[in-house]
């Protein structure tokens, strides 16, 4: 059993613990999620001492069991240096949505916290499955406490939104099911690592036909979770309704589990009809920046603007993701990180006021500034970090986007660049009207400033948008490499197909490129 | 003397101990309700469960020496000793659902549950049969003790209704499955599936388009048993004018023994002509996933909607036997035990909150559910999910089976179409879990009880099945595979 198998079913654990604890007696409901929520995290933090000093190659904090005998699925899992960052976003975050429910979730407490926990589990599991079935197994069991925490503590169309967010995400994963058993049908196997290497070997070839269909299922039920445009509706809608909580899961860690699909299984798997997909999906990308920027300039609901803003992000990372180049691969994670970071904290931030003022109209706002002060200073960073100014994390990961981009076709980037000014305009737009001005009598009777439990659940994203921002070097390294190895996985099984453009687009070495990123962040 | 009048052995009788068991036990009760005073007549549930129990041990033994038996009418091998032990577990998860409310009906007579048993004794029989005429002899076992089972209560004008309406059109299918048995005898000159087997790929029948003409008829019978479309009418007015653990088990049971029957039936006699049925099948298949699914999603009344939900269901089985291979025919088995669990326990939730004369029964009355009894909202949650296919239930892993046995039989267009129904379907089973916990409890909890013991176990023994199939599927999955016909 590996330190892995421990941040995994510890939340497990904690989920069924919580159900034990008599639900009259919501403080210690809450402690004890705080303190479960936490101590994952201090565990999780251990999964880093592989990866601080050197890049391990492949996966690390291996278990390979034997779960069902026939089919042959296998709980094998594994960390690299692209789940490192993201299991440690999703154990992050947790305890920090545990803090900021503290008050504003009052009744059915036991559940929300129980369901936030089981949360947990399943998104430390997707990003840690090597076996495809697993993958897919904890997938879907995201969804099932996801759709409770809109569905139960939302807001008025809650019920709505929830069963929207499933059937959107149940329609598509249905298809991706379908793809695995096709390919285990084909090779024998739900391991991904062993499917990789029979596609690489050269022991299984799908043809092209097939790789595209292929390609395709897992792309549907990826892109609905991304989500790319024109697959993004239900994804306002969840936001907005969901509580604060639920938003930042979903914005800062459930939508990645689409990229970060897209990136270790469209992307390997499928070489051939990606790189041919690449036009079109790079399209649809550069039309959910942009129509999610326009969009969310219009918003007069703040948890909208946020949500259609992440819409315009989430399309960078799809951008890079499919620029087949080493800097846009490393920007796309980079960014999904970043994202999670500072589009989390503008949730915690819009549910910090909505607990004042009990509204999400920006009109209801203005002049927030005069009454709570340090808020006003937090929202400041986070919206500047969120436009991408330079030293805060956005920049980095933008900029590796737009380089990579730049690489494959020029003429993206300078639509991508758009969605990056547009961003800038709904940013300040937003602040300006909430926190500057003159507060109006009602707002300053209601407005108080942060509380010591709210200051501690947004420092450490406050932190993290410095640390990134400056110090990409601590986590570039590993994504590098990672990346690096998925590009060549990608050129190998390509190469096997068409033996006569051997290594093609072979991207340039990774250290050229970290030492790109520290250049990056560090200028200006 | 010729064979076929030898005398059966005691092995023979030993491999039919069960039915031998259920029908003494039905037998039994239906004297004792000629002496026992009302208040004596509590021992029934507990004797049915013994009685039924000790056939469980006896099917599971009668497995260890397969075999035929009274001269190749039946045979016991593993499909035979699977289905067995599934209807007979069926029959005691339904005892426990029924006993509280025949209690509360004030309806506490014995021949429910020798009609029970003798339902199950049919089913027996049919999963056994290894001939037509027997097939046609469990059928009829079977589907008479339905029949009067679905109007039990007969002061009850749905009660009538809904048995009228099962007898009627009941008896319409097992005439078109008497009649194609009866060509089938004329082209091929046996009842036997074997034999029948052994003509046709020999290639001696007379006429491909009789037997096939034939084998048509009999799929219209069994498909009327497994409410496939377009026989799927009878199957919501039944289910909700039935008292609810009636509906539990006709949903599952016979439904259950009649899959078992078709599969055997169209594997080993008209195994030979695979490739003409198949293509009927297809269309039956995807035909019953949509009329069930999308019938579904327009429900209020939760009896109707599960019986919709049924018929959806019936239509990934029909996926199943499209693919006629032994990987379909594993899934399939493995399918339909899961949702036997799955099934009876949502019924047996039905069942307890829709309290005397089965007032509440809309979904909306389970508002609030979550609120007032969180472990039975826990429960049917637990069901819903493993209706949808949620992984880690039993369902999950069914569907999961059914749609790799198509995509191994290269059946493309079913498996996405399948695929896709069931998402479809997930939305009118999340409508319940809406109302439970998301709406505020209304007058339908008002004076809802706790469950009472013997539905408690109905209730956690199917979520007990359920979550075992759905964590550890290996153990049904490795035997069904064994036991698949080839």
């Amino acid at each position: 059993m590996s330190l892995l198998d421990v941040v995994l079913f510890l939340p497990l654990i904690g989920f069924f613990a919580l159900l034990l604890v008599p639900k009259d007696n919501p403080d210690v409901i809450r402690k004890a999620s705080l303190g479960i929520s936490l101590l994952v995290f201090v565990a999780s933090l251990g999964l880093i001492a592989p990866y601080w000093f050197s890049t391990p190659a492949g996966y690390t904090f291996t278990t390979d069991h034997s779960w069902i005998s026939y089919p042959p699925i296998h709980y094998h899992v594994g960390l690299d240096g692209l789940s490192l960052w993201l299991v440690l976003l999703s154990t992050l975050l947790t305890p920090i949505a545990v803090l900021i429910s503290w008050k504003s979730i009052d009744h059915r407490v036991k559940e929300f916290f129980a369901f936030l926990i089981l949360l947990e589990f399943g998104l430390i599991g997707v990003f840690v499955s090597v076996d495809l079935f697993l993958f897919y197994v904890f997938w879907e069991v995201t969804l099932v406490p996801m759709y409770f925490l809109i569905g139960i503590w939302g807001h008025d169309r809650r019920i709505y939104a929830a069963v929207k967010f499933f059937l959107y995400t149940m329609a598509g994963s249905v298809l991706m099911l379908g793809a695995i058993i096709y390919l285990y049908n084909k090779s024998g196997s739900f391991d991904y690592l062993v499917i990789l290497s029979q596609l690489q070997s050269g022991k299984l070839s799908l043809g092209s036909s097939v790789e595209q269909w292929l390609f395709l299922a897992f792309f549907l039920s990826f892109a609905v979770k991304v989500p790319l445009f024109p697959l993004h509706t239900w994804l306002p809608d969840a936001h907005v309704e969901a509580p604060t909580a639920g938003s930042v899961m979903l914005a800062s860690v459930m939508l990645k589990m689409g990229t970060y699909g897209l990136l270790r299984f469209c992307l390997t798997l499928f070489p051939e009809a990606a790189r041919n997909a690449s036009p079109w999906v790079a399209t649809l990308a550069i039309i959910g920046i942009v129509y999610g920027a326009l969009v969310a300039l219009v918003q007069p609901n703040m948890k909208k603007l946020v949500a259609y803003s992440s819409v315009s992000h989430l399309g960078f990372v799809v951008l890079g993701i499919f620029s087949f180049t080493q800097q846009g691969l490393d920007g796309a994670v980079y960014q999904m990180l970043n994202h999670g970071v500072s589009t989390g904290a503008l949730f915690m931030l819009v549910g910090y006021l909505y607990e004042r003022r009990h509204s999400l109209e920006i009109s209801a706002y203005g002049g927030v500034a005069t009454p709570a002060p340090n808020l006003a200073i937090v929202a400041l960073i986070t919206t500047l970090a969120s436009i991408g100014l330079p030293m805060l994390n956005n920049f980095v990961g933008e900029y590796l986007v737009l380089q990579g981009a730049s690489q494959t076709n020029f003429t993206w980037v300078v639509f991508a660049a758009l969605g990056v000014i547009l961003s800038a305009c709904y940013m300040l737009w937003l602040y300006q009207r909430t926190f500057y001005g003159r507060a109006s009598e009602s707002l300053t009777h209601h407005m108080y400033d942060l509380t010591l439990r709210e200051w501690a659940a947004i420092l450490p994203l406050l932190v993290l948008m410095f640390w990134m921002g400056i110090f990409s070097q601590s986590f570039m390294p590993s994504i590098s490499a990672q990346n690096a190895s998925i590009l060549r996985q990608t050129t190998k099984v390509m190469a096997q197909r068409q033996p006569s453009i051997p290594g093609a687009a072979m991207p340039s070495s990774p250290p050229t490129v970290a030492a790109a990123a520290v250049e990056v962040s560090n200028a200006r | 003397m010729p064979d076929s009048i030898l005398m059966p052995s005691s092995a023979e009788y030993f491999r039919v101990l069960p039915e031998i068991i259920l029908t003494l036990v039905a037998t039994l009760i239906v004297f004792l309700e000629a002496i026992l005073t009302d208040a004596q007549k509590k021992i029934y549930g507990t004797l049915s469960i013994v009685g039924l129990g000790v056939a469980l041990v006896a099917a599971l033994v009668a497995n260890t020496d397969p075999g035929h038996a009274f001269n190749n009418m039946l045979i016991i091998d593993g499909f035979a000793s699977f289905f067995r032990v599934l209807v007979i577990g069926i029959g005691i998860v339904t005892i426990f659902a029924s006993t509280d409310y025949l209690a509360q009906e004030k309806a506490n007579g014995g021949e429910y549950y020798a009609l029970i048993l003798y339902s199950i004794v049919g089913q027996c029989v049919m999963v056994t049969a290894n001939e037509l005429i027997m097939v046609f002899i469990g059928l009829e076992i079977s589907s008479i003790a339905s029949y009067v089972l679905a109007g039990y209560l007969r002061d009850d004008a749905r009660n009538n209704e809904s048995a009228l309406k099962y007898f009627l059109l009941g008896s319409f299918a097992t005439a078109f499955l008497l009649y194609g048995v009866a060509w089938i005898y004329g082209t091929t000159g046996s009842t036997n599936l074997e034999q029948i087997r052994t003509v046709l790929s020999s290639g001696m029948a007379p006429s491909l388009i009789l037997t096939g003409t034939a084998a048509a008829m009999i799929f219209v019978g069994f498909g009327f048993k497994v409410s496939a479309a377009p026989f799927q009418v009878w199957a919501p007015d039944v289910y909700q004018g039935a008292p609810s653990p009636v509906s539990a088990f006709l949903s599952v049971g016979p439904k259950a023994a009649a899959f078992a029957v078709m599969i055997r039936v169209f594997m080993t006699a008209f195994g030979p002509l695979a490739e003409r049925w198949a293509p009927m099948v297809w269309v039956c298949a995807l035909a019953t996933m949509i009329v069930g699914n999308f019938a579904a999603i327009l429900q209020s009344n939760i009896k109707r909607m599960l019986a919709y939900s049924s018929i959806a269901h019936a239509g990934y089985v029909l996926v199943a036997v499209t693919a006629h291979s032994d990987i379909g025919g594993a899934a399939a088995m493995f399918y339909l035990a899961a949702y036997a669990f799955t099934n009876l326990g949502a019924f047996a939730v039905v069942t307890y909150f829709s309290r005397k004369g089965e007032k509440y029964v809309t979904i909306d009355d389970f508002a609030g559910l979550a609120q007032r009894q969180p472990a039975m909202a826990a429960m049917l949650t637990l069901f819903l999910l493993s209706l949808i296919g949620v992984p880690l239930t039993g369902g999950f892993f069914g569907k999961f089976y059914i749609f790799k046995a198509a995509l191994d039989a290269n059946l493309y267009w079913l498996a996405i179409l399948g695929l896709l129904n069931s998402a479809v379907a997930a939305y009118y089973y999340l409508r319940i879990l809406v109302v439970m916990y998301m709406k505020e409890p209304g007058a339908s909890m008002d004076d809802l009880a706790p469950a009472g013991g013997a539905l408690k176990v109905a209730v956690y023994a199917s979520a007990i099945g359920t979550l075992v199939l759905g964590i550890f599927p290996g153990w049904v999955l490795d035997f069904a595979s064994k036991a698949a016909l080839k």
